[in-house]
């Protein structure tokens, strides 16, 4: 049995109805699974739908069992394991303040050009950056504000799509 | 509209207590004659009841409390409920909607708080949503793997009028996310088949899953394994899915099962699990189960699958189906047994000679075994159902009691309620108002839920019960002998009542005994009085529950009973083959 630890990012199609958040959030908590990054949203008003990214890692026989225990909720109509189904897109969106004046201010402005990332809010000494990515990219920009001022960070969590033609 | 939504689904019984936000649907009971309401005297015991009736007939199970602490009260019985597969429907009430959040008199958080010990449950907003709620509740708490479904009512949807239409919701589409898989993976049933047909050391290990899918699936089964000549094992919960008197039937699996039981688990080249789920009393310590077999796994859900122990073969399907699918590929056998299965015979047979249940009755002192073994005998040509508490008496109960059939066996096994057993056996008596129906008991279990006795007496429900009274927590008492040093914290039972006197309290018929030479007359007393009896049978003190896989010990590492010289055991083949 290998025990290394796998991350996978899990697509779960649900009814939008109440409690069902919950009773995916539950899950986790009562059976001592990860949660890395969470979203929810309504995706198809007309069929009532709502999609749950989730990102968790665990050894491969609890991946398998976090989806057959989320398969198992009622209200869950398919959960997909992007992860295994194959190349996929993972994005997630950040706004992130910076306050400073003087160099520091036009090096953090600077480096979000290289990492498109964009001013939604400008002060005369303060900026709120947004940008979208890979967690990673998202990371490595948080990191470079860090010693320019960086006061808090807001991120959606993961969302995620496979590439191609082919949906879950 | 919630009755007639009822009757028209079926159902003729439900276990409830009534009280401020159901009393429209209390009025509405009172007002029909189709469904007989019974009333408990606590909400637990209204749910165990309700489980006591569903796994005795196969159908579901349906209870009726109050808001608040009704709710909070049925919480255990719901747990038990899904830890055991039970199906249940469980009507709550619930403040009107406008003051849900206000923290109103006898206000709970009713969906919240089951929402981890239900397979689903809803809090009804609308008078129109009400009869598809109610017959999508029993459609999914008796689809795929069953379990217990909550419906919370609050009182102004229940007042509010609605239009029933008789026949207008059916489940014949499904569900629109909920469909459990049935039918087998045809690929997977020729793998499986393959490994059974060349199996050298095969055994079968059936659990509650072939009782959930029902009687055809424990014939079934008794075909299917009797055909292969392997043998067989059965979990708690799966005890009477396979003839306990078959010779090829080995006893009980786990904990508490037989030496020649989990030897032949250890030991098998091919392990066959049908409806069971590699519970940690039957593996044991997880990374010495079974390491040399090949293992196939049928399960209606999935999720049962891979969780503790890694299989090779799954099989996603109601284990019935599967077993026919299996059957209809079995080979025609030419000839007696092949060379290698008999050899496997050979070695389950020197395991069962050591004969683990051994004990002796001897002197004063009566032994819950020989307790069980008379009750048993004085039972076995009788219509009986049997109940159990839980603890040590559960554990004899499950050894020395044999099941022919299944669906008479009613306990506790995963979440392991005491009290359980005393209103599981009155729902039963309900569900089969003519047949004998036993609760084997302990003397602190049944303590727990004593207030039944009350319904029993109202509702002419004649449970009998028995006592194993040691006066102990036995199963405590155990533990802390054998890993605790001998300190007995808390588990003897102080100041316990005179069972007797407390029978006859509440207008029931009792009798207490001490000796052995005593034990036939006080069951057939037992049997033959009419209503409800308590059996109160002082045991010897010190027993304890033998074969024992120790708590963290590996499945082969079976103690055997003082009888049995333990030291030596462990020089002996039991270490030796493994």
């Amino acid at each position: 049995m290998t025990e290394t630890i796998e991350r996978h990012t899990i697509s779960v199609l649900v009814d939008n109805e109440p409690g069902v958040l919950a009773r995916v959030i539950g899950l986790f908590s009562g059976r001592g699974y990860n949660i890395e990054s969470l979203t929810v949203a309504e995706v198809e008003s007309g069929a009532a739908l709502s999609r749950i990214n989730l990102v968790t890692s665990g050894p491969r026989m609890i991946i398998e069992q976090i989806k057959a225990q989320l398969d198992r909720l009622v209200p869950v109509h398919q959960v997909s394991d992007l992860t295994e189904e194959g190349p996929h897109i993972e994005r997630e969106l950040a706004l992130i303040k910076v306050v400073g004046s003087g160099e520091a201010r036009v090096e953090s402005l600077r480096i979000a050009d290289i990492f498109r990332a964009h001013v939604v809010d400008s002060e005369s000494d303060s900026f709120v950056f947004e940008m979208t990515g890979k967690p990673g990219k998202v990371n490595a920009f948080i990191r470079l504000m860090e010693p320019l001022g960086l006061t808090e960070v807001s991120r959606t969590g993961v969302v995620a799509l496979l590439r191609g033609k082919k949906s879950i | 509209m919630i009755v007639r939504c009822l009757a028209e689904l079926g159902v003729e019984v439900m276990f409830g207590y009534p009280g401020g936000a159901v009393l429209p649907i209390y009025d509405a009971i009172f007002k029909q004659n189709k469904i007989r309401h019974i009333l408990t005297r606590h909400e637990q015991g209204a749910v165990h009841a309700a489980e006591g009736y569903a796994r005795s007939t196969g159908r579901v199970g349906v209870v009726l409390v109050t808001s608040g602490p009704g709710a909070t009260n049925s919480v255990t019985g719901l747990a038990d409920a899904l830890m055991d597969s039970i199906p249940l429907v469980c009507l709550t009430g619930q403040v009107p909607t406008h003051m849900i959040g206000n923290d109103a008199f006898q206000e709970a958080d009713t969906v919240g708080i089951t929402r981890p010990c239900t397979k689903h449950n809803y809090l009804v907003k609308s008078v129109e949503d009400l009869p598809r709620i109610i017959h999508e509740a029993f459609y999914i708490a008796g689809a795929g793997r069953p379990g217990p479904v909550v419906i919370d009512l609050p009182k102004d949807v229940v007042m509010a009028e609605g239009d029933y239409q008789e026949g207008a919701y059916t489940n014949d589409s499904g569900h629109r996310s909920y469909r459990p898989r049935t039918e087998p993976d045809n690929g997977a049933v020729d793998a499986a088949m393959e490994l059974i047909v060349n199996a050298e050391r095969p055994i079968f290990y059936s659990g509650g899953g072939v009782i959930n899918s029902g009687p055809a699936a424990s014939t079934a089964l008794t075909n299917f394994v009797r055909e292969t000549g392997y043998p067989i094992t059965n979990t708690l919960m799966g005890l009477g899915a396979y003839p306990a008197s078959d010779p090829q039937f080995l006893g009980m699996v786990g904990m508490h099962g037989t030496y020649e039981a989990n030897m032949a688990m250890a030991e098998c080249d091919v392990m066959i699990a049908l409806g069971a789920r590699f519970d940690d009393r039957v593996t044991g310590r997880l990374s010495d189960f079974s390491k040399g077999s090949k293992k196939i796994q049928v399960d209606i859900d999935p999720s049962s699958v891979n969780k503790n122990v890694p299989v090779d073969i799954s099989i996603i399907g109601d284990v019935g189906t599967v077993i026919d699918a299996m059957a209809a590929k079995l080979p025609n056998k030419s000839g007696g047994k092949s060379d290698a299965l008999q050899a496997w015979w050979q070695q389950v047979e020197s395991w069962r000679k050591r004969d683990c249940l051994r004990f002796k009755q001897q002197g004063d002192i009566i032994k819950p075994q020989y307790a069980l073994q008379r009750l048993y005998e004085l039972t076995r040509e009788r219509d009986v159902y049997f109940t159990t508490e839980v603890g040590q008496h559960q554990m004899w109960a499950a050894q020395f009691l044999k099941f022919e059939e299944p669906n008479r066996w009613m306990t506790s096994g995963g979440l392991g309620t005491m009290g359980y057993g005393f209103p599981a056996a009155m729902g039963v008596q309900v569900a089969h108002p003519e047949s004998l129906v036993i609760n084997v008991a302990g003397e602190a279990s049944l303590m727990m839920n004593i207030q039944e006795l009350s319904s029993m007496m109202q509702h002419r429900l004649p449970v009998k019960t028995i006592i194993l009274n040691n006066e102990y927590m036995g199963m405590v008492r155990q533990w802390q002998e054998l890993f605790h040093g001998g300190r007995y914290s808390e588990s003897y039972m102080d100041s316990l009542p005179d069972f007797v006197k407390l029978a006859e309290s509440f207008g029931a018929n009792g009798i207490r005994i001490s000796k052995p030479e005593e034990v036939d007359d006080a069951i057939r007393t037992m049997i033959e009085t009419p209503g409800p009896f308590i059996a109160d049978i002082l045991i010897d003190k010190t027993e304890n529950v033998y074969p024992m896989i120790p708590g963290g010990a590996a499945h082969y590492e079976m103690k055997l009973g003082p009888d049995h010289g333990e030291l030596e055991e462990k020089a002996e083949d039991g270490m030796v083959l493994v």
